[in-house]
């Protein structure tokens, strides 16, 4: 039997504040993580992902005191990252109550933290999360600091290398679509599920239910995490924290 | 009193601050003394195998845990890799003895269908086996959280308390005697499948 497809919620965090950008820029505040996370928990929400996407940046960690409040509102599993190149941060964000953490630029600039955190604490709570931006020649480059520096090596090569090194899942994001609500890209996503033997989660992109159902249709994604989606609502984009609703996720199941 | 054991790496805060609400009282056990007046154990856990022997070792609790389990009879909850640890060995830790006290060994998934990737991440469904006063008020028809790259098989069948399927049916928690385990996270399973901490909690067995 096949599991049934993960729809997470992903939230960003500015140190303390949540906010919303699109295509990794012009981030808005949105309000207050905490309430945000009583509102999903009440939904029922598969998973949660946190990142604190200025923590890299600014040479720091996302916040344990604030995983801690958000953990204690949560009734399910949620991954958090922002600046993690340490096991001993691990430590301390799994003992705040994640579930599991997200690394992404410090594997790219020393892949073998993965090795050593997978060892550490097991595959299964270490996610790997790839933002990729389409190139000229139709091809992607891996960026890291939160989209602002290009990496060199290939997005293949380095599914292949995450995936040896033990990493438990891919979070994969698609910088050109992140926050635009056009909907994912699928060749992106599929070309990544078409190789990988962990569950890969798709984000960048999702604006309904038809972009998360052709999502699972058409690759092998185990999840999809979307932001704007389940904070936004209506063209002007207000904030409601929203979720699908039971039929909607039975419609995605099929 | 409830003995929640803290080995460092597991994330017990999860745990005791929703049993705080629920006005359960609790006690953090992490050293031999700790254990004194200790009535229920919950051995949680996320992380490597060998890791977390290791540091029951360190913290010098195996044989007060396998006594606490064994002789004293004394009501256990392993979750997750804290179930895992109950087994004689786990093939994440070739060489590591477990805490030896069900007759079952841990073992790797292992598929050649690709689609079935591994870790078996996410919502899952358990079919218990037998009655079970842990899953009382507990809505079977709802998924429970799973994050596992590694399952028990127990050498007897009367020790599975339910099955969930993932390429094969394995065995998704234990119950023998006093003894429980959970391979999924009861904790993160909604609000559902943290009915079966509390039920650990106030049952007398």
């Amino acid at each position: 039997m096949k599991l049934k497809p993960r729809v997470i919620p992903t939230l960003l965090l500015k140190g303390k504040g949540l906010v919303k950008g699109i295509q990794f820029k012009n981030h808005t505040y949105i309000g207050d993580p905490i309430n945000a996370v009583k509102l999903f928990n009440d939904l029922e929400v598969d998973e949660l992902i946190f990142l604190d996407i200025t923590a890299s940046i600014e040479k720091r960690t996302i916040s344990s005191v604030i995983i801690e409040q958000l953990a204690d509102e949560c009734f399910m599993p949620f991954t958090v990252g922002g600046g993690i190149n340490k096991v001993s941060q691990i430590e301390e964000l799994l003992y705040a109550g994640a579930e599991k953490v997200s690394i992404n630029t410090s594997a790219l600039s020393n892949v073998d933290f993965i090795k050593e955190a997978s060892n550490n604490f097991g595959s299964q709570c270490i996610v790997v999360s790839i933002d990729v931006k389409k190139n000229i020649f139709g091809g992607y480059n891996i960026y890291s600091y939160s989209g602002t520096i290009k990496e060199k090596i290939s997005l293949l090569d380095y599914v292949k290398i995450i995936q040896d090194k033990g990493a438990g899942e891919i979070l994969i994001n698609s910088i050109n679509n992140e926050g635009t609500q056009t909907g994912l890209d699928l060749l992106l996503i599929k070309s990544i599920t078409d190789i990988s033997n962990i569950p890969v989660i798709a984000t960048g992109g999702a604006g309904n239910i038809n972009h998360l159902t052709e999502a699972f249709k058409q690759s092998k994604a185990s999840a999809v995490a979307a932001g704007s989606m389940f904070v936004f609502h209506g063209k002007k984009r207000g904030v409601l924290i929203n979720f699908i609703s039971e039929q909607e996720r039975k419609r995605i199941a099929e | 009193m409830l003995g929640i054991v803290n080995l460092g790496v597991n994330n017990i805060r999860s745990i005791y601050y929703k049993l705080e609400k629920s006005k359960v009282e609790y006690k953090i056990v992490s050293s031999p003394e700790d254990f004194k007046g200790i009535s229920k154990i919950i051995l949680p856990g996320v992380g490597n195998f060998g890791k977390a022997m290791n540091r029951i070792d360190e913290l010098n609790i195996r044989e007060i845990l396998v006594d606490f389990a064994t002789n004293k009879k004394i009501p256990f909850l392993g979750i997750c890799l804290g179930m895992q640890l109950m087994t004689r060995g786990s093939e994440e830790a070739p060489g590591v003895n477990g805490l030896g006290i069900v007759d079952a060994d841990t073992i790797k998934f292992s598929f050649e269908d690709n689609s079935l990737k591994i870790p078996h991440v996410g919502w899952n469904n358990i079919i218990l086996t037998h009655e079970n006063p842990i899953y009382s008020n507990v809505n079977l028809d709802k998924s429970v959280y799973f994050t596992h790259s590694f399952y028990v098989v127990c050498d007897r069948d009367e020790d599975v308390a339910s099955k969930t399927n993932y390429g094969i049916d394995f065995c998704s928690s234990i119950r023998k005697y006093n003894l429980f385990g959970a391979q999924f996270h009861p904790e993160k399973s909604h609000r559902n499948g943290f009915q079966i901490v509390e039920n650990f909690a106030v049952i007398i067995f």
